[in-house]
């Protein structure tokens, strides 16, 4: 296994559910509530040192009870190394804690997924849509309900001929 | 008083002068000015909202999705080959860099290896694009700021390029010219003869560009000091590209993760001291002068061979066998209807375009579309660091501070 995940499920016993290492791509998911503490080790344990924030995603997994899972993507400038935290949410309470506070750059990251994907984080500080208008109210594009092909307003136009579909 | 208004003068008694009385005091208070979308500065439609003491910034609200498109909801729609047009949409300026970032990642999820002399020209095409950018960049910033003769001269020598481009491969800004295993055509006899044609002319015109700028007192005042970010604020906010190594941050991917024909060749990144516009712009103007060192070694070290790498499920076979064999038709149907058979698995692959970092990352559950996929990109996240970095400066610095990003907004919103 990679040092890095060694040390981190070490560190970490019980909060990891999963590291992965493929394709050269260095991944560990840890449950929601460690999530915090994890970033924290990441970000200040000097043989981690991950002190620049790649990017926030997030990806949506419907049939999973857990729905959806938050992707942190962290490299380290003096170390030269990667990794790949993420963690699960259900849909019911889809709230994680804001990493804003250690990465600066992880503000207007975590309002595009908020606005993609629905997801909340605690303690942001301006937790607000980004890419869509601020008073959008139908849903979030990039959840798997959102339809890809408009939501059928165009066939009760009937000034419009009949678009075959 | 000249601008006396019932408005907004408001009239104080001063207890201990009472004659103050009749000396109106003008009310002061904070200004909210709107500054786009349709600014010609903000370099396509990008609004930010300034609150203003006087002509200090106190705070800027960048507000973005004006030209959102949901390319990342489309990617999930259609094969993988079929979002290769779709990344020429991103940055539209450097259409070449994102077909370059978007394959790679493909690649690295496929595990696929190019071919060498794809490997070449891969990079070579990306180092033109690279200089494209930045003369774009030079041009755009150098007009925001004032200094219009630069403008002219950029965008002379970025002609020749397009024009090379269009002979490449038929479209001068949306190429689309990288495939996933390799690229779409080789370079002609007549192709490499007018990029070395062009190598020769164009380090000259690098100086001159320099002439224009360096002993200008107005470019030197308005870059010189102004938007200055720490290098541990710029690693913080995520920052790359010319923006963070101005900080003195030594990150570029193509030298620490190297990848395609960056490995065999010599370059050095140029970094910054200061923070500054100006460091940013020397860092660019110095990486213009590395772009043409490298395609020189490429064009010197290119050997013969395939240009495709050798995996008929996954590339698309060359057109003239489309047309002529019927497996190859086929196989080109099947791969644009069904796509191929991905792996599952999750992979992030950043490529250093002239912005900074473009990375995908792409989930995939098997099958021929991506699960999910997205982009991580530079303008974006530079964004982020609009409101740190424009705080204390004047409204005019503003459309410095746009500049020396070098954003875009196709892909700041995708």
């Amino acid at each position: 296994m990679h040092p890095l995940l060694l040390r981190v499920q070490h560190t970490f016993s019980a909060g990891v559910t999963n590291v992965s290492d493929w394709r050269g791509d260095v991944s560990v998911t840890v449950t929601r509530d460690k999530l915090r503490e994890v970033a924290q080790f990441l970000h200040d344990d000097p043989g981690m040192d991950f002190d620049y924030i790649v990017h926030v995603s997030s990806v949506d997994w419907p049939d999973d009870e857990e729905r959806f899972e938050v992707v942190w993507e962290f490299y380290s400038i003096r170390k030269r190394q990667r990794i790949r935290l993420k963690t699960r949410v259900p849909e019911s309470d889809c709230v994680v804690d804001s990493l804003t506070d250690l990465w600066k750059g992880a503000d207007f990251m975590e309002r595009e997924v908020y606005d993609m994907m629905g997801i909340r984080f605690r303690n942001h500080p301006d937790l607000r849509r980004i890419l869509m208008p601020d008073d959008y109210t139908e849903g979030y594009p990039l959840r798997k309900d959102f339809p890809l092909r408009g939501k059928g307003w165009r066939d009760t136009f009937d000034f419009l001929d009949e678009v075959p579909r | 008083m000249a601008f006396e208004d019932q408005r907004t003068t408001v009239y104080k008694v001063n207890p201990e002068h009472p004659e103050s009385e009749t000396l109106p005091t003008l009310r002061t208070e904070e200004l909210l000015l709107n500054m786009g979308p349709q600014h010609p500065s903000t370099h396509g439609v990008l609004k930010v909202i300034l609150e203003l003491e006087g002509e200090r910034l106190v705070k800027s609200t960048p507000v973005m999705g004006y030209l959102h498109r949901g390319v990342e909801k489309l990617a999930e729609d259609g094969t993988y080959h079929q979002f290769i047009p779709h990344t020429d949409r991103l940055d539209y300026v450097c259409a070449m860099y994102n077909n370059f970032a978007y394959c790679r990642a493909v690649e690295k999820l496929l595990n696929l290896q190019v071919p060498e002399r794809a490997e070449y020209l891969r990079t070579i095409v990306a180092e033109v694009q690279r200089i494209i950018g930045h003369q774009f960049w030079l041009s755009a910033q150098a007009l925001d700021i004032g200094a219009m003769t630069v403008f002219f001269y950029c965008f002379r020598d970025r002609e020749i390029l397009l024009d090379w481009f269009d002979e490449l491969c038929g479209a001068r800004l949306t190429t689309s010219w990288y495939r996933i295993g390799g690229v779409e055509r080789d370079l002609t006899p007549t192709l490499i003869d007018k990029l070395k044609q062009f190598l020769d002319y164009f380090p000259p015109k690098i100086d001159e560009y320099q002439v224009f700028l360096e002993k200008n007192r107005i470019w030197l005042g308005r870059t010189k000091g102004v938007a200055v970010i720490s290098a541990e604020d710029a690693v913080s906010f995520g920052l790359s590209g010319p923006v963070l190594r101005g900080s003195g941050v030594d990150y570029d991917l193509r030298k620490y993760e190297p990848y395609s024909a960056y490995p065999k060749c010599e370059f050095s990144v140029p970094v910054g001291k200061n923070g500054d516009t100006y460091d940013r712009y020397w860092i660019r103007v110095m990486e213009l002068y590395e772009s043409v060192k490298i395609i020189r070694q490429c064009l010197e070290q290119m050997q013969d061979g395939p240009i495709m790498a050798d995996a008929p499920s996954v590339t698309l076979p060359p057109k003239e066998r489309v047309f002529t064999n019927l497996e190859a038709m086929i196989q080109q149907f099947k791969l644009f209807s069904q796509g191929f058979d991905a792996p599952p698995g999750e992979i992030y692959c950043g490529t250093e375009a002239h912005k900074g970092e473009l990375g995908f990352h792409i989930v995939s559950t098997g099958g021929g579309k991506p699960y999910r996929l997205k982009i991580r990109a530079p303008s974006f996240i530079h964004m982020g660091a609009f409101d740190h970095m424009a705080r204390g400066y004047m409204i005019s610095d503003a459309c410095t501070i746009f500049g020396t990003y070098d954003i875009v907004m196709g892909e700041c919103d995708r």
